[in-house]
């Protein structure tokens, strides 16, 4: 789990320059989402994870930081074990 | 599958014996992709390019067309097979688009407004919405038209007006959209509209009762595109017409569909300006002045050589981010902004310069370079004005090639 959270944080850190970002840090809060990075996180969680983000799964709340992001990672891919 | 190669597979010859061979870079298309090029300007130059600016002055696109495109699975062409649509990769992609935008902008927009919508149902549409229109939109049978500009709203996405109102199990759309591409005859429009004082994206088909589309007639470019106006008045919906959730219609819907929007267009921008150098290269060595032929004055030769080392860079640009997209790296949308801000400069410029080598002879519709430059200006407002892109693009990680 703590390696998902270092991906995570070093795909962020990319648009978040001169920034160390928190796990529990609301990313949308620090004012530097646009929709690029909106789609870009969403591209970059499925093809790194191996997970498909659907449309039940745009809440903010999923993205909202490097903690949520991961625990959504993680719920996907224990329903994707599942099925 | 046809693509650029992929990194590291085709390793040069080893160097000394024993030696573990490094991988060269290697930046060119596939036999497939050769060839599938091949058959793309060869329909061009039997259907399309003859035609083009006869379609732009009646400002109408003839039913034929469409039908010969769907018939070529080019409607829907990058929708995966799986869900109906070509499974054309990336890069073949872009060369159809760059062959179509060579001879048509106003066909290539088709391509790139229907291919805008098919894509983002098959991404974020439920379960049923993709069951209902996934197949009939990636196969062409059914033609999607996006609808997010407004009279007063426009690279201000979040901006829009229109709006959206739960009402159980439905949502009742109201308000108006402007510039709606090929929305005198889309089957179904992606719409963004507020909801809950949110933007948020729907799905509404052209037969749903309280819409009305009226032409948009008299624009400077792609004008036979079939522009409209629409006016959504009480239209109902059912809630599966929802594309994602509410408030996700700008950061995911729009995006997903003007990234897409933004590839498309900076191909069929590099079109134009391989247009542009090819009628120059013909009428300069055709027109003759003071004694010799446009083309043995150096300052034709320096416009040239301007125009054929941008169209080339342009095209890198395209082939870098495809290349991104079949890969599916992250920064491919990026990479696809960056190269649709380019492209559309240089399609500008050539299509400038096409005119100034022209003299008056590019100003009239005997030849196709007026036509050219009216077309390559849209590139630089659509899906993304280079000003808007210029905001973006110093904040946007660039991974070094």
């Amino acid at each position: 789990m703590q390696e998902r959270k270092i991906k995570i944080k070093e795909f962020l850190s990319q648009f978040f320059k001169n920034h160390d970002l928190k796990d529990d840090e609301d990313i949308f809060a620090l004012g530097f989402v646009n929709s690029l990075l909106a789609m870009q996180l969403v591209n970059f969680v499925e093809k790194e994870f191996s997970i498909a983000i659907e449309d039940d799964d745009l809440d903010f709340e999923n993205f909202r930081t490097i903690g949520s992001i991961d625990a959504l990672i993680g719920r996907k891919s224990a329903s994707h074990a599942e099925s | 599958m046809p693509n650029l190669e992929a990194p590291g597979k085709n390793s040069s010859p080893p160097g000394e014996e024993g030696e573990t061979p490094s991988p060269q870079m290697r930046i060119e298309l596939s036999s497939q992709q050769i060839e599938a090029r091949g058959g793309f300007r060869a329909f061009v130059d039997e259907h399309v390019r003859p035609f083009a600016g006869e379609w732009d002055r009646l400002e109408s696109m003839p039913a034929e067309m469409v039908s010969r495109l769907r018939e070529r699975n080019w409607l829907g062409a990058i929708a995966p097979r799986e869900a109906g649509g070509g499974g054309m990769d990336p890069i073949t992609y872009g060369l159809l688009t760059e062959a179509i935008g060579s001879g048509c902008s106003s066909l290539r927009s088709l391509l790139t407004v229907h291919d805008m919508v098919t894509l983002t149902v098959l991404r974020w549409g439920k379960k049923d919405l993709k069951e209902s229109w996934g197949p009939r939109l990636a196969c062409g049978e059914s033609i999607g038209a996006l609808a997010l500009s407004e009279p007063n709203a426009g690279s201000d996405a979040a901006g829009v007006e229109t709006v959206a109102r739960p009402d159980g199990d439905s949502f009742i759309l109201q308000g108006a959209k402007k510039w709606v591409t090929f929305g005198q005859i889309a089957d179904a429009y992606l719409v963004l509209a507020q909801c809950e004082g949110k933007p948020t994206g729907f799905l509404v088909p052209a037969e749903t009762e309280g819409l009305q589309r009226k032409p948009m007639c008299g624009l400077m470019s792609t004008r036979a595109s079939m522009v409209a106006e629409l006016h959504l008045d009480d239209c109902r919906l059912a809630a599966s017409c929802m594309l994602g959730r509410i408030g996700f219609g700008v950061s995911h819907i729009a995006s997903t569909a003007l990234d897409h929007g933004r590839y498309s267009v900076a191909w069929g921008s590099v079109g134009i300006a391989q247009a542009c150098l090819d009628a120059c290269q013909e009428y300069a060595s055709q027109r003759r002045t003071f004694g010799k032929r446009l083309d043995e004055h150096q300052l034709l030769q320096r416009k040239l050589t301007e125009m054929t080392a941008e169209t080339r860079a342009a095209r890198l640009l395209c082939y870098r981010a495809g290349y991104q997209r079949r890969t599916g790296h992250f920064a491919a949308a990026s990479e696809t902004m960056l190269a649709k801000y380019f492209a559309s400069r240089v399609a500008v410029r050539a299509a400038s310069d096409a005119v100034q080598m022209h003299g008056a002879n590019g100003i009239g519709d005997e030849y196709p370079v007026a036509r050219y430059l009216r077309d390559s200006k849209l590139t630089e407002i659509i899906e993304g004005s280079s000003q808007i892109i210029q905001t973006l693009i110093p904040s946007l990680p660039m991974p070094e090639i």
